[in-house]
């Protein structure tokens, strides 16, 4: 009995290996090599002068405003946006869950801004908004020059944030939607709940571990934002994210010891929004479980 | 061979077919004839074709023992740099030429990206040449590109509304209040290199230098605070644009092209340009001098340009710098200047009555290069622009006093290579 289990957990395991040997090759060596270039001082412009500074790079990183800075518009960035998709989202999926005939076509026409590479969105999106060829001007007969100001800015670079990837949680949350059993929401009717009632005390906690695994990964993907920043305003107006800040430091500059450092920075605040989502929130990435 | 009856016009088709497939594959790669060694040269997409026809006279004039390909770059001078140095840095083998803006030369000098030019080459490529040009392309004693066009940039002001041209910014500055609001002058105030231009000229006229000649930070107290004087005193001026902290050099060139403005600080580029666009202004558009800081000492203006530097992974080193010499030769230059509008470096070609045609201004363009400044001729180059430009914009809140020190701090930590930017 003993020696099966022993022999099945091998196989498990044997049968694990490929996967396991690719993450090590594709995404655990490039991380500790980061991590290991973060502790020199190291510019490929002067490649003799490789010298080992420990943790300095990180101490010049963390002192610096420009890090502070770049940091509070990413969270501007991140937080306005998931927040708006979230509840757009919610609203799609229930059209696409209560959509009686169609289906199909609704869900594969909700899908299409999906689709679209994000940096042809970032530019159609620039477009639209500058005052000598964009629309939206016109529109609402605005003399503007939306990309020259900070919020105005923002305010372009989140809306496309949210045109391009409310789709993906609307689909996540549909995905959770079909969770919730009809039987329920029959008897919750039954015993006299309204809408707005069976949606906040059945649908929503029933839910519950769809939505927090949405917005686990779209807070990642947010925060990790480079190409709409990159095309629209490539960080002036004081728009810098944190992955333009190190893109500057690491393709720019060359600096391989500093830019290495932002990058494991960003790295490990990536891991601390997953941390905080899964303990904190408790977010499970199965969502079987998470229904128990 | 064996043709059935049934199987004859199929074994037609398939010897025909094997026919073309050899003879296609012999026409394309002669097996015996030695191959044309084919030279790369990166440089930007130049518009009217100019350095492409250059390219096809020099491989042509060479009797075939090269050919010469462009490898067209971004027009913008930082994407240019991102696309080469990641490149370079991988060693790539495909660059032969690069054509490197004059702020490359030190960086990709001391990184080891391009070959000194020594020798026979070395003097044809700077016989003649004009010696900012010259000096452009040499970091360390060593020359590390032939120069090839060059720029720099002028005062442009309308002759219906000013009579004789100001000699100094506060006299400029003066000039264009009085004009109330037609007085606006055009300038580059966004934060990016022009900005830094900006300031490099204005330092260098006052008699400063943002580097010692040992390569440390110098920026002497009392140039560089007359420099932050003047920057500051144009951008909480009237005569300041609105638009002046987010212009570049095509912004300024649009906003005089509308006529309000009367002047403008702006490279050779803006008179073809309003004279296709704006014939109204250009028939009233004059060129002076850049102003000076002091009556005493005329401008000194950043030069700008693109000189031949040969990739240091090159297959053929020897043909590249032979073709490079060549497309920087003056017969090529003469070409660059009369359809691409790119003034040359050849000091006798400012004589040239083609070259005249073409500007107009030669004189003051050649007197004005002669006087030109270099930018920081260091290997982090990049850095210290981006450390100016960050503390000096906007211009509107710059302190002349308190960002002396500012400004040493950062082109300081830049050139240590420390702290983000």
């Amino acid at each position: 009995m003993k020696s099966t289990m022993r022999s099945q957990y091998r196989l498990g395991w044997l049968l694990c290996a490929p996967a396991v040997l690719t993450m090590i090759v594709v995404t655990g060596y490039p991380i500790a090599y980061s991590f290991w270039l973060s502790l020199f001082r190291y510019d490929l412009r002067f490649p003799q002068e490789r010298t080992f500074v420990g943790l300095a790079n990180y101490a010049s990183v963390l002192t610096s405003e420009v890090w502070w800075r770049s940091m509070a518009n990413t969270l501007v960035i991140t937080i306005g946006s998931v927040v708006v998709e979230l509840v757009l989202g919610f609203a799609l999926a229930l059209v696409m869950h209560r959509a009686i005939f169609g289906r199909r076509t609704v869900r594969s026409a909700v899908l299409v801004p999906y689709g679209i590479i994000t940096v042809v969105a970032a530019l159609a999106w620039k477009f639209a908004f500058d005052p000598t060829t964009g629309f939206v001007n016109a529109l609402l007969g605005l003399d503007q020059a939306w990309l020259t100001e900070r919020w105005s800015a923002f305010f372009v670079i989140i809306a496309t944030e949210i045109w391009k990837t409310t789709p993906f949680m609307a689909l996540l949350l549909l995905a959770g939607l079909t969770l919730v059993p009809d039987d329920l929401l029959r008897a919750a009717r039954v015993d006299g709940a309204s809408a707005p009632q069976r949606f906040f005390k059945v649908t929503l906690p029933l839910m519950k571990p769809a939505v927090l695994v949405a917005l686990l990964f779209r807070t990642l993907d947010a925060f990790r934002i480079f190409d709409t920043v990159f095309v629209q305003t490539r960080g002036a107006q004081d728009t810098e994210t944190v992955s333009v800040v190190g893109y500057n430091t690491l393709v720019v500059r060359l600096n391989l010891g500093l830019g290495s450092a932002v990058s494991v920075l960003i790295f490990l605040s990536v891991v601390l929004i997953a941390v905080v989502f899964v303990k904190g929130f408790g977010t499970s990435l199965d969502e079987e479980q998470g229904e128990s | 061979m064996r043709h059935t009856d049934k199987a004859t016009g199929l074994g037609v088709a398939w010897h025909l077919a094997i026919a073309v497939v050899v003879h296609v594959a012999t026409g394309c790669v002669p097996a015996e004839a030695p191959a044309v060694p084919t030279l790369r040269w990166y440089v930007f997409d130049e518009p009217s074709g100019a350095f492409a026809e250059a390219a096809r006279r020099c491989a042509q004039a060479s009797g075939d023992a090269y050919r010469l390909e462009i490898a067209p770059l971004p027009t913008d001078a930082d994407q240019q740099r991102e696309q080469l140095v990641r490149r370079l840095a991988a060693r790539d083998r495909d660059i032969d030429i690069i054509g490197m803006d004059v702020i490359w030369t030190a960086e990709f000098a001391e990184a080891g990206w391009v070959l000194p030019w020594e020798g026979a080459v070395a003097t044809q490529a700077t016989a003649g040449r004009i010696s900012a040009t010259v000096d452009s392309a040499i970091y360390q004693g060593r020359l590390w590109a032939a120069p090839f066009t060059t720029n720099t940039q002028l005062l442009w002001y309308r002759t219906d509304r000013v009579e004789t041209p100001p000699k100094t910014w506060a006299e400029m500055i003066a000039m264009a209040e009085a004009l109330g609001e037609r007085g606006m002058i055009q300038a580059q105030g966004e934060r990016y290199e022009g900005l830094t231009v900006f300031f490099t000229s204005l330092l260098a006229s006052a008699g400063g230098a943002v580097l010692s000649p040992k390569g440390q930070v110098s920026l002497q107290e009392g140039p560089t605070r007359d420099a932050l004087q003047i920057m500051k005193r144009l951008a909480v001026s009237s005569a300041a644009g609105p638009a002046l902290s987010t212009a570049r050099e095509d912004q300024a060139r649009l906003g005089f092209e509308t006529g309000i403005p009367s002047f403008m600080i702006n490279y050779t580029f803006v008179w073809p340009s309003a004279h296709k666009n704006a014939p109204k202004v250009a028939a009233h558009m004059g060129w002076s001098r850049w102003p000076a800081v002091s009556e005493d000492h005329p401008s000194r203006v950043t030069i700008g340009g693109i000189n031949l530097g040969i990739g240091a992974h090159s297959r053929y080193p020897d043909l590249a710098f032979q073709a490079a010499a060549c497309v920087a030769s003056a017969d090529n230059q003469r070409l660059a200047a009369r359809l691409g509008g790119l003034p040359p470096t050849v000091e006798a070609l400012y004589d040239d009555p083609g070259v005249r045609r073409t500007f107009p201004f030669a004189d003051l363009l050649r007197a004005t290069l002669k006087d030109a400044v270099q930018r920081a001729q260091t290997p982090v180059y990049n850095d210290i622009s981006l450390a100016i430009s960050r503390t000096l914009h906007p211009m509107k809140d710059i302190e002349p006093t308190t960002d002396v020190n500012a400004l040493r701090e950062a082109v300081g930590r830049a050139l240590r290579s420390e702290g983000l930017l």
